[in-house]
């Protein structure tokens, strides 16, 4: 027990480390502001494009949904980190994974767009083009709110997955939370950051998993 | 300017060197893959089992470790598990502890899933079913899984892909899968070439599976 505590748990370790993964903390925050809002609007927009009425298109679209749905991220952030540079393409840290996240959550968020787009009823749209509104005006004052809102925990559920996913930016020394709590626990010999950084993900997001739960639930309970 | 390009991402000389090892890791990624699946998703059906019996604490228990393991990004669990265990006297090897650690996960989302397709059976079914004469087992194999499964199976293949790609978490351990043999020998040729390589292996593994769970889904889809 005095093992257990002295090494998960040690508050002069902790006391220590705090400034650091406090840091990573706020990165990790940083992080999931640009690369949240940047995947939610790219996948709008592919769900967009996949309404164009043009067969080449739509192909397009869902080829490059599969492929990158069928990459996993931390290949992807790999290969654009340390493969890009050597044709002269140096994002940086930061942004390397921010073009990665736009590639691989682009693709999720597009997936769920395009199911809530399609969840709308073509009497709808009719219905707005017949009171005058122009394609663009009922995509974009009819369709989108009521899609939007018919996906919300699908939106919900993904946009965790993409807070969670912001720990493998650690691989290519970004300093995040995870990165932080790793450089923390070479330094000290001690597991206490890593398990830190552990009850930080847990305390943040375990808000989002019980209102995911819950909306499940009710989903179920109208089903 | 294209033969910079083929010779930085297509060398054929550096990329028939690594391909063997490439290869082995494409085995090992198979391995971790599928023990990860049969693993998680048998423990996520168990754990959907017990908690339909209903008994108060160890649902709540069932809840509390659900829930965190979906909070917890799996690559601070596969770290946890690799270099924080140790110093408690708990050792595993890095391709147990990436098994574990994503076996746990999937077994989480799981239980959720299969849970919810539990409760998608109207009240109804069971009272008829046990007024027939079946037994609370009985009821549940022949007449509420059946149905709940069903459900359960877009949702379910979609997040089972989404751990299974996870298996490339395992290079930041050192687990000689696909990321981990293509970065080393990256490393070794300072050439992206292997890195080009290894991504050509999970799209031939993956686009498959992406498109069978794109299959998955119109077939389940005409249903509701």
């Amino acid at each position: 027990m005095e093992l257990l505590i002295s090494s998960f748990f040690n508050p002069d370790i902790l006391a220590q480390t705090w400034p650091f993964l406090l840091a990573g903390f706020w990165m990790t925050v940083k992080l999931t502001l640009v690369v949240v809002p940047i995947g939610v609007a790219g996948g709008l927009a592919i769900a967009l494009l996949y309404t164009v009425r043009n067969r080449l298109v739509r192909w397009l679209v869902v080829i490059y949904v599969d492929f990158f749905r069928a990459f996993p991220p931390l290949v992807l952030l790999m290969f654009i980190a340390f493969g890009l540079p050597f044709m002269k393409i140096d994002l940086g840290a930061f942004g390397a994974v921010a073009v990665a996240f736009l590639l691989n959550t682009s693709s999720y968020y597009g997936e769920i767009f395009r199911a809530g787009i399609e969840s709308i009823p073509r009497g709808q749209y009719e219905a707005a083009r017949s009171t005058g509104l122009s394609a663009v005006q009922t995509m974009s004052y009819v369709v989108i709110p009521q899609a939007t809102k018919n996906v919300i925990p699908d939106l919900i559920s993904n946009t965790l997955e993409v807070v969670k996913l912001t720990s493998i930016a650690s691989v290519v020394a970004l300093p995040e939370l995870l990165f932080a709590a790793r450089q923390g626990q070479s330094l000290t010999y001690n597991a206490t950051p890593i398990i830190a950084a552990g009850i930080i993900y847990l305390i943040c997001l375990w808000p989002l998993v019980r209102l995911l739960s819950r909306f499940e639930h009710r989903q179920i309970a109208l089903h | 300017m294209l033969d910079r390009l083929v010779d930085t991402f297509f060398n054929w000389r550096i990329m028939a060197e690594y391909l063997p090892k490439i290869v082995e890791g494409f085995v090992i990624t198979i391995q971790l893959a599928l023990a990860v699946v049969v693993a998680g998703i048998a423990c996520g059906f168990a754990l959907a089992m017990i908690r339909s019996f209903r008994v108060k604490p160890v649902n709540f228990l069932i809840i509390a470790v659900v829930d965190v393991l979906r909070a917890i990004p799996p690559l601070v669990i596969i770290i946890i598990f690799y270099f924080a265990l140790p110093t408690v006297g708990i050792r595993m090897s890095a391709f147990l502890a990436t098994w574990l650690a994503l076996a746990l996960v999937l077994a989480a989302f799981a239980e959720e899933i299969f849970w919810a397709g539990i409760l998608s059976v109207p009240k109804g079914q069971w009272e008829a079913a046990r007024s027939t004469g079946l037994s609370f087992l009985q009821t549940l194999r022949f007449v509420v899984m059946p149905q709940a499964v069903r459900i359960t199976i877009p949702p379910l293949t979609n997040r089972t892909i989404a751990i299974t790609k996870g298996t490339a978490l395992g290079a930041v351990v050192a687990v000689g899968e696909i990321l981990y043999q293509s970065q080393t020998a990256y490393s070794f040729s300072y050439n992206p070439s292997p890195l080009t390589l290894g991504a050509i292996a999970y799209l031939i593994l993956f686009i498959p599976v992406v498109a069978f769970g794109r299959w998955v889904e119109t077939r389940f889809a005409w249903k509701r």
